[in-house]
């Protein structure tokens, strides 16, 4: 059953392909965090034919397996004569499918600001990319950063997939340990604490983020209603800390 | 033109796997979500406690490394799954997982008022969650089910992986014999979309449907 001997004699191994999974997913996520800026503000192109294009292409990247993605980026692109390395087309394919998802993640934000964001651009005769990169985006990223957090955590428990197209991360570490002694067991619960030890402790604090975030913004809107209150009250409170 | 008639076929009955394990998946993910979700909710610490490791631990790691272990892993132990129970078997673990979250939040979600207002009338705990809570919380849990849905069928495509003939498997297959590979993979993503596509229609349908009167 579960030899301890054989399972920490494999833990180096395991451990050493673990930083080629913490790489793949990071490297896919910046790809993401940068494509899924340009297809979110693609989107809302005044240009109508490239919104819908955008729009066509992230639908479509959103309705197909990432595994399929892979097997297309890995297996077709060099009959184009693009040749890439295993780990160049994982990241591709990883960061391109969740740029999809991350797109409608800046969606959300860009939403959320109030339209007199933009008229007050338009009035102080800012630019539309002014407009964009001085009032809008500095409002609409910080707080939506904890969800791109999240994604991060669920990019990194997709890079098993990366196996599929001979990546050697941590899965493929693990399968090729496991055909060379025939034993499954230990790497492959490992491969999988590993990850656990990981993404849980990950999640916690993502989670506490988007908790504390939350209740910045209520507390923020709390002060707006009850400003009046405390203005018509702060009179009195003074004269009172005065006579103290 | 001629190469995706010869190739059609095969990739169609690839297909028909496909859906079958998503909507068998489906279905037991569906009641394995309601049992942890309810779990979570429990009165007693240890329902909650294991309802809570299993949810967690089925969310921190990977759907790939879950099947791999029921797959490869488990015949140590003596219990040699077929590739088709193990791959439903991870999917509806995971899937479950995440709907138990689902679950969970719904019913949270319906306002306490509700619930106390069935003690006033003297409800017992079943006929308020069956007559009050559950009808409303299932409205708002319908659209994160659907899209839930539609990463189960995307994510159905790992379980070529250990050998299951689905759509997938079929192109791998095909790949190999024919070295057609952008014919077979563009053909993969299209099929996947055209059985994906519908799906999130029918979600944000029911997510319009849902919102009526709310909003």
């Amino acid at each position: 059953m579960w030899d301890w001997n054989f399972a920490i004699s494999i833990l180096p191994k395991l451990l050493q392909a673990m930083l080629i999974t913490l790489s793949a997913a990071i490297c896919s996520f910046l790809l993401s965090v940068i494509v899924g800026l340009l297809f979110a503000l693609g989107r809302r192109s005044k240009f109508k034919p490239l919104a819908r294009t955008i729009g066509g292409i992230v639908e479509f990247i959103r309705s197909t397996p990432l595994l399929v993605q892979l097997f297309f980026i890995f297996y077709v692109l060099p009959n184009y004569s693009i040749t890439l390395s295993p780990f160049t087309a994982g990241v591709i394919g990883l960061g391109l499918h969740y740029s999809t998802y991350l797109s409608e993640v800046y969606r959300s934000g860009i939403d959320a600001i109030p339209k007199g964001q933009w008229e007050a651009g338009k009035a102080l005769n800012f630019s539309p990319l002014q407009i964009w990169f001085r009032i809008i985006l500095p409002q609409a990223i910080p707080p939506v950063i904890p969800v791109f957090g999240n994604y991060l955590i669920v990019m990194f428990k997709d890079t098993p997939l990366l196996s599929a197209i001979t990546v050697v991360e941590m899965m493929q570490t693990a399968k090729i340990i496991g055909s060379e002694s025939f034993r499954y067991l230990e790497p492959f619960t490992i491969v999988g604490v590993l990850f656990f030890v990981l993404s849980f402790p990950s999640a916690l604090l993502v989670r506490k983020l988007e908790g504390r975030l939350n209740k910045n913004t209520r507390k923020e809107n709390m002060t707006k209603d009850a400003r009046k209150e405390v203005a018509i009250n702060e009179p009195t409170a003074k004269f009172e800390s005065n006579s103290v | 033109m001629q190469s995706i008639l010869v190739l059609l076929p095969s990739l169609l009955q690839g297909a028909v796997v496909t859906i079958e394990i998503t909507l068998i998946s489906a279905v037991l993910s569906f009641f394995m979500a309601f049992i942890a979700g309810f779990g979570r909710l429990s009165k007693f610490f240890i329902i909650r406690m294991i309802a809570s490791i299993y949810i967690e631990v089925f969310r921190g790691t990977s759907l790939l490394v879950q099947l791999f272990w029921l797959y490869f892993a488990l015949p140590m132990f003596g219990l040699q799954l077929p590739p088709m129970v193990a791959g439903i078997i991870a999917l509806v673990l995971n899937y479950g997982a995440y709907g138990a979250e689902v679950v969970r939040s719904a019913i949270l979600a319906v306002p306490k008022g509700q619930t106390e207002a069935s003690i006033a009338l003297n409800l017992s705990n079943w006929q308020r969650m069956r007559l009050v809570i559950l009808p409303q919380a299932l409205l708002i849990m319908l659209p994160t089910f659907g899209n839930n849905l539609i990463e189960l069928l995307k994510s159905t495509s790992l379980v070529s992986l250990v050998t299951i003939a689905d759509l997938t498997f079929k192109g791998i297959e095909l790949q190999t014999t024919t070295l057609q590979s952008t014919t077979i993979f563009s053909l993969l993503l299209i099929l996947y979309f055209v059985i994906a596509y519908p799906l999130s229609l029918g979600v944000r349908w029911i997510e319009r449907r849902v919102s009526v009167g709310r909003m």
